[in-house]
């Protein structure tokens, strides 16, 4: 089932760590295999943000397997080697658990794709998230205790997207958790609920044309088509629009950029979203019972129609 | 109206005006007989007194608690409930089965009045999907939005939405009345059998698409016809009920309804056509 949820500030900054964990928090019910969170924080824009993990929490039906820390080790001295390599000096580091890491990195360049291709290269190392403002968490079980194993809550910020997530399509695992990072872009990450049925033939065409899938789950889809499109010049809402037609089955997801948030509604309009909008606050959810969450006051809602792409900026 | 102790059980039901079709060829059609009415008998129903009011906080409720406790207190003989505080929860005001006046403050999230028979529910914010799903009878008015499958397979009962509706609104409904004061989405009246949808605005793509019977009027734009669905000529009568219906619904006071459109199904499938329970006691 999943559920997902989202809001962005227009004009300020909030506390959208804790927002997005009541959010999810109310969507538990549709599933809480794993949960994830694309936190777009207050930084002064400087160096990247890379979120990586160097190992699986592997749960049920995973294709990953439980491995050493030790082996976690041998890959972050990888890691820091190639970043040393690359020129990417680590700024600071944090490893909040043994297969998770966050770096801020002093890196100078605007194409990612090289940089992440070398840094995938090395067995095990997935990057779940890049960028100046955007942070990708996600791992296994509910809203709360993933917020709470990554300290989630002080995090400020403008705007946020986050999933719940029941695993239907491929294993519980963080590989297969939401968000997706859009790679290579910086800044740019996705959450869906649904289903896409032409997964497989859309991934061959994108295989074909350099794009990477990380994962079997059919949403990461999503982020590469989307991130395929702007790699050829597509804004983001006018690549959400194309996705109406060339992804098949039925959807609702988010997009958010370093400084926007977008949703859209396939055709059938068989996925739920209730949203609330005023002038300074967008919220989101699969059910209303979420916007709740953050707020609690009587409020007029409605549910997007069949094939809407609407996008806001901060 | 007719005598129905001395017409014959089929003209008695189309007297009454539950079906007005001349049925020929292969059908399963039962008809109502007024001399059994003492067999229908609803358990779990209760004598109240719509003059007897209280309150209801259910902020700190779950659904469950809050709907044993609405028919705890129809058991004491309140008629009329007021909801304060149901922020969005699920499945609230479910299967009552009662004449009752009920008012909500404040919004529902999904299936909220689903499978009732009898109550006038006033809500004063927004529903999620499939509110009042398989109403029986009674009335349910939203003041604001509403969410995907508003009155999925009602099968009586008028459901008024003052807002816009999501997709899918009155799939699969067998009777009754929805009218929507906004805009409808997707797929509106999918697979209908029998009922009326009344939309002031406009309407998504596959409007009745797959219905069997049934009509929808629109006062707006139809993004696109569905399978089966044709336009029909708007009548001088169903004009009539047109403004009678709006009048009840309290919206579209000034409303032209003699540039709405009028659509029904283009294929006459007969084996939808039993009567449902709550035209039985309707004639009763």
């Amino acid at each position: 089932m999943c559920g997902i949820a989202g809001l962005i500030h227009r004009g300020k900054s909030s506390n959208v760590g804790s927002e997005l964990q009541g959010m999810l928090q109310a969507l538990k019910h549709r599933g809480e295999d794993s949960t994830g969170y694309a936190l777009y924080g207050d930084t002064d824009g400087k160096n990247f943000i890379m979120r990586f993990k160097v190992g699986e929490n592997v749960g049920e039906g995973s294709s990953s397997v439980m491995e050493d820390v030790s082996v976690y080790d041998e890959r972050k001295k990888i890691v820091d080697q190639t970043l040393a390599e690359m020129g990417a000096k680590v700024v600071k580091e944090e490893r909040t658990l043994p297969y998770s890491l966050r770096y801020e990195i002093d890196y100078d360049t605007k194409d990612l794709l090289d940089f992440s291709q070398r840094i995938e290269s090395i067995p095990g190392v997935e990057i779940l998230s890049m960028g100046k403002s955007l942070e990708v968490i996600k791992d296994l079980g509910n809203a709360k205790m993933v917020c709470d194993r990554y300290s989630l809550d002080k995090v400020v910020g403008t705007h946020a997207i986050g999933h719940a997530r029941m695993a239907t399509e491929s294993g519980v695992d963080i590989k297969s958790a939401h968000p997706f990072w859009g790679y290579p872009f910086s800044d740019v990450s996705v959450v869906h609920n649904g289903q896409l049925t032409n997964y497989w033939n859309n991934r061959r065409v994108l295989e074909n044309k350099g794009m990477r899938f990380m994962s079997e789950c059919d949403s990461e889809l999503i982020a590469v088509y989307i991130a395929e499109k702007m790699r050829h010049g597509a804004t983001l809402q006018e690549g959400m629009k194309e996705s109406l037609t060339g992804l098949d089955g039925v959807f609702t997801y988010f997009v958010a950029t370093k400084d926007s948030l977008g949703m859209a509604k396939d055709t059938m309009a068989a996925k739920p979203l209730v949203l609330y909008e005023s002038d300074d606050l967008v919220a989101m959810g699969s059910e209303e019972i979420a916007i709740r969450s953050v707020l609690p006051q009587e409020i007029d809602t409605y549910d997007p129609f069949d094939g809407e792409v609407k996008v806001w900026q901060i | 109206m007719a005598n129905i102790k001395t017409v014959s059980k089929k003209s008695k039901a189309q007297s009454m005006g539950m079906h007005t079709e001349v049925l020929t060829g292969r059908t399963q059609q039962k008809f109502f007989n007024p001399d059994e009415a003492e067999n229908f008998y609803y358990f779990g129903t209760y004598d109240v007194d719509f003059n007897k009011r209280t309150e209801l906080d259910v902020k700190d409720m779950t659904a469950p608690e809050a709907n044993k406790e609405i028919d705890n207190l129809m058991s004491q003989g309140y008629g009329t409930i007021v909801i304060k505080n149901p922020q969005g929860k699920h499945s609230l005001g479910v299967g009552i089965l009662n004449k009752l006046n009920l008012i909500f403050e404040g919004s529902l999230g999904y299936f909220g009045m689903g499978s009732c028979d009898g109550p006038i529910v006033r809500i004063n914010g927004r529903v999620g999907w499939s509110c009042a799903e398989n109403l029986m009878a009674g009335k349910v008015v939203i003041e604001k939005n509403a969410g995907s499958c508003f009155g999925a397979a009602i099968r009586g009962g008028d459901l008024i939405c003052k807002g816009s509706v999501g997709a899918r609104t009155g799939i699969d409904m067998k009777g009754g009345t929805i009218i929507i004061g906004g805009d409808a989405g997707a797929f509106t009246g999918f697979m209908m059998q029998r009922g009326r949808i009344i939309i002031l605005g406009d309407v998504g793509i596959n409007l009745g698409d797959s219905m069997y019977d049934g009509t929808i009027f629109v006062g707006g734009e139809i993004g696109s016809y569905g399978s089966d669905a044709v336009d029909s000529e708007l009548t001088s009568n169903d004009q009539d009920w047109l403004k009678r219906k709006l009048k009840v619904a309290e919206i579209g006071e000034n409303f032209d309804v003699s540039k709405m459109k009028k659509i029904v199904a283009g294929k006459k499938l007969w084996n939808y056509d039993n009567l449902e329970p709550t035209e039985k006691k309707g004639a009763i």
